[in-house]
């Protein structure tokens, strides 16, 4: 079976992996290198805490274990892989009895949860007079572009094929079944199945494939600090992070995450703003985050930002993923739509991914049982868009 | 030697009682940067009207090119030690722009805010904000919001740097760093001293240095001095610098400096380290220089070893683009394998309401810079339809200088380009990016398995110019070595142009000044 997978982000590149390691006939297509584009401008969360029990956590938990065994697979320094765990804190005690609950309800689900009566047990540098909060001790963290790169190697020890070039059309044949991808300088790359990865330009190939998804960009600022000693152990951020990760809102929102890396960096996101692709500085975010961090560690008023980069997020309108098989257009299958959490379910898109181009299950991942992402919650009967 | 008493100008008040007020207020332009672009744009645009904001991240306006040790620092520097007429050119213009800089000071039409580090910038639906932080009274670090319906970019350059065994040594400076402790403090950084690299600048910086007591025991120039007879128009045009460089030839005889054309510095090695380089050995301590074939390649059998306790080493200069390239501003090949702003005749950026002058279009000089500066504030005056614009036929004769500076640019780049093989001068384990201690072997690796398509995806395969430079200093040489050799460095986008703490920022977001 020939495979074209579009984008050479995180989750093309794990789509790649999956489908190369079950024996597919791979090509990955990007018009630019590897993770240069949304991949490369996160923090490489991987998060189980932030999640509301769902179809969206169960293929976060599918990805964790993935992520475990693609490190052991690739080796965890391959792509700096640290399994730090998250501390989620209260501001105050009526939020922190709402983030009880919403720690029970996923540990109904079967995420691990420890709740936290002295923060600054876990944190010594954390701000004094927090309420409490929550451990995850399963959320991780990942370099994202040496993920992708990784995987994308691994596939490529498999058989797969990495072409430079940008998908302009679908060919397809009879029953209007894909047959091939047609690029910008006139290849037409034949394929019985193609993947479109291609993150937040996902809505554009959908379209170019004849398969259209709604998939909008959110921006996000993250702030790079100097390099220090160890302060920070966890993946820290404020309990607020959590409905700002579900709103729709159209304004800015800001909710900082906290966390130190290998490098002695330490990494503060993440605002969310709706203003299309629009790439301009606002300031006044990077001040907003700034606050918001030093008031969780208050150390950090001395320490210098040195760097500040921003990125959009593909977000569909019910802020789920869209994975699966598109209804209009046999052998297209969608895996975007991620939002912040692409490099944490990246693993599991995969697998899902060549689950459903096998058409049974891989590496634990089961076309019958996850079918929350599919894309036909976006479809009118008649495969219009809703 | 003559010390102007008033290199600084008579405006030894640093801060001016009423500054906090008149900072708050919008002004008709920010001017980043007080060196000679900036000055002279700042000057034009304050004697046609407008309301005017000169930033300058130094203690005392100059820039590079007057760099001089700020007024209430003088008493420190010993007497010999102050800027003098050999260390500082046209000293003249410069007391004459700070004369009227100081006037429209008095009148309040012009703000000037040294100490002053922009970070952003951003454009608003009526202009632009300037964030800067006040670092006056360092350490503390104040952040400043600057609101104007135009900016001026005038930033500058700094030194492009390229890597070499041992560069890293204590006692290897750029040779624009040596430079600047001379004009800043009036240290001579060492006693026996190599000057490398190729272009012009190295002569005032040997002769500055010689002049001073140091012994400048070799300055190898990469270039071949036939490189200009296939340019000489340009030079013909500009007699100015024909003396000026044969001012340099004269000093350079007078104290034996013998200047090594089509040779370069290919390695330096610490104290005590003949044989068996170890972590953490002393100060440079010997030099090797070879000969250069055509394309830079050392020449076998050439290799000199020279004792020097300090190295300075000049590549020509990377034009400053950190505040304009988050802005939108459109980039063009400067001719000398750096990028620039793309400016038209008026020194318009792509962007409306923006403009660059100087080395942020093109290095070449501060004769160029304060001519581009007067352009470009002609440019905000007719843009603004401010009411003191001058005559048209000086603009045209300032844009014929413009013009035939540019040419001489040019010219100068082609005559000292950098030697295309120079990475043949690395070992695998030369560090390329010091900030985060990336070699030339894991640069090169990541090239060779194809993942790297240029320097900013060398980044984030190897961290090389992630660290505190952002790769200010290693950019340019990664781009060497992963780019194909016809592609300007464009450096990567910078949305923090200088590091500022966490505090300040927040504060800045806080008028409330919350800090629970």
């Amino acid at each position: 079976m020939e495979v074209v997978i579009l984008g050479a982000g995180i989750v093309g590149a794990a789509c790649a992996f999956h489908a190369a390691s079950a024996g597919l006939d791979v090509t990955v297509l990007d018009r630019g290198p590897v993770g240069a584009g949304t991949t490369s401008r996160g923090e490489g969360n991987i998060l189980l805490s932030d999640k509301e029990p769902g179809p969206e956590l169960e293929l976060a938990r599918l990805s964790r274990d993935l992520w475990d065994e693609a490190a052991d697979e690739l080796g965890p320094e391959t792509f700096e892989f640290e399994a730090k765990g998250g501390l989620v804190v209260a501001g105050a005690p009526e939020g922190l009895a709402a983030l009880h609950a919403f720690a029970a309800r996923q540990a109904a689900a079967d995420v691990r949860t420890e709740l936290v009566d002295r923060v600054g047990e876990f944190e010594p540098h954390i701000a004094p007079g927090l309420p409490g909060g929550v451990h995850y001790p399963q959320d991780a963290q990942v370099q994202p572009v040496l993920a992708a790169a990784a995987l994308l190697r691994a596939a490529v020890r498999r058989g797969a094929r990495v072409r430079t070039g940008e998908a302009v059309a679908a060919v397809t044949g009879t029953g209007g079944r894909i047959t091939g991808v047609r690029t910008a300088d006139g290849v037409v790359l034949p394929a019985d199945a193609v993947v479109n990865a291609a993150g937040t330009w996902g809505g554009e190939v959908g379209r170019r494939l004849g398969a259209p998804v709604e998939i909008l960009p959110r921006r996000g600022f993250v702030l790079v600090t100097e390099p220090l000693p160890p302060m920070i152990r966890h993946k820290v951020y404020s309990a607020d992070y959590v409905a700002n990760v579900a709103s729709s809102d159209e304004g800015l929102e800001t909710s900082c995450v906290v966390e130190g890396t290998r490098a002695g960096i330490i990494l503060i996101g993440a605002s969310r703003e709706r203003v299309g692709f629009d790439t301009a500085m606002n300031p006044a975010v990077v001040a907003l985050l700034a606050a918001q961090a030093c008031r969780l560690f208050p150390f950090l008023r001395d320490v210098h930002l040195i760097r500040a980069y921003r990125g959009f997020r593909p977000y569909c309108p019910d802020h789920l993923p869209v994975v699966g098989p598109d209804p209009r257009v046999p052998g297209v299958l969608h895996a975007c739509g991620h939002e912040g959490a692409g490099i944490g379910l990246a693993p599991g898109t995969g697998a899902l991914i060549t689950a459903q181009m096998l058409g049974r299950p891989w590496r634990g991942a089961d076309p019958a049982a996850h079918t929350g992402l599919l894309p036909e919650r976006f479809l009118t009967t008649g495969g219009v868009p809703k | 030697m003559a010390e102007p008493r008033d290199l600084g100008g008579r405006a030894a008040s640093r801060e001016p009682r009423c500054l906090g007020a008149r900072r708050d207020e919008p002004h008709d332009l920010v001017v980043v940067g007080a060196g000679p672009a900036g000055m002279a744009a700042a000057a034009t645009a304050l004697d046609g009207g407008l309301r005017v904001f000169l930033v300058d991240s130094g203690p005392a306006p100059g820039g590079q090119f007057w760099r001089h040790p700020p007024d209430h620092a003088r008493e420190g520097v010993p007497t010999e030690a102050l800027p003098a007429e050999d260390l500082h050119h046209d000293l003249r213009t410069y007391r004459a722009l700070r004369a009227t800089l100081t006037a429209h000071e008095r009148t309040g039409r012009l703000t000037l805010l040294l100490d002053h580090h922009v970070w952003t910038t951003a454009r608003e639906a009526d202009g632009f904000t300037v964030h800067a932080v006040d670092r006056s009274r360092a350490p503390e670090e104040r952040a400043v919001v600057l609101r104007a319906r135009a900016l001026l970019v005038a930033t500058g350059a700094y030194d492009r740097q390229l890597p070499f065994p041992g560069w890293d040594l204590p006692g290897v400076l750029t040779a624009g760093g040596l430079q600047a402790l001379l004009k800043g403090g009036g240290v001579v950084a060492g006693r026996r001293v190599v000057l490398g690299g190729t272009g012009p600048f190295l002569l005032p910086v040997a002769a500055a240095l010689a002049g001073r007591g140091a012994a400048v025991v070799a300055v190898c120039e990469a270039a071949a001095p036939s490189a200009w007879l296939r340019h000489p128009a340009p030079l013909l045009r500009n007699p100015a610098k024909w003396a000026e460089a044969a001012g340099y030839a004269v000093t350079l005889a007078r104290h034996r400096i013998p200047v090594r054309t089509r040779t370069a510095i290919i390695s330096a090695e610490g104290e005590g380290a003949e044989g068996e380089r170890a972590e953490g050995e002393g100060r440079v301590a010997v030099v090797r220089t070879a000969s250069l074939a055509a394309d830079g390649t050392p020449l076998p059998g050439t290799e000199r070893r020279i004792e020097a306790d300090t190295v300075g080493v000049g590549w020509g200069f990377v034009p400053q683009l950190d505040l304009l390239l988050p802005l939108g501003c459109g980039l063009a090949d400067a001719g000398d394998g750096t990028t620039a702003a793309a400016v038209d005749a008026g020194q318009r950026t792509t962007v409306p309401g923006l403009y660059a002058a100087g080395e942020t279009c093109g290095v070449g000089g501060a004769a160029l810079a304060m001519s581009e500066g007067r352009v470009a504030a002609v440019s905000v005056l007719t843009d603004l339809s401010a009411p003191g614009l001058p005559g048209t036929r000086r603009l045209a004769a300032e844009r014929r200088t413009v013009a035939r500076h540019r040419a001489f640019a040019r010219a100068l780049a082609q005559a000292h380009p950098l030697p295309p093989a120079w990475p043949a001068w690395l070992t695998d384990d030369t560090t390329v990016c010091r900030c985060e201690e990336v070699t030339a072997g894991a640069v090169r690796s990541v090239r060779a398995d194809g993942s790297a398509a240029g320097h900013r995806q060398v980044k984030q395969l190897t961290r090389a110019g992630m660290g505190w430079c952002q790769g200010r200093m290693c950019g340019p040489a990664v781009h060497c070595l992963v780019a194909a050799r016809e592609v300007p460095y464009t450096p990567a986008e910078r949305l923090i142009a200088t590091p500022v703490t966490l505090g300040a920022l927040a504060d800045s977001g806080e008028p409330t000044a919350d800090h629970t």
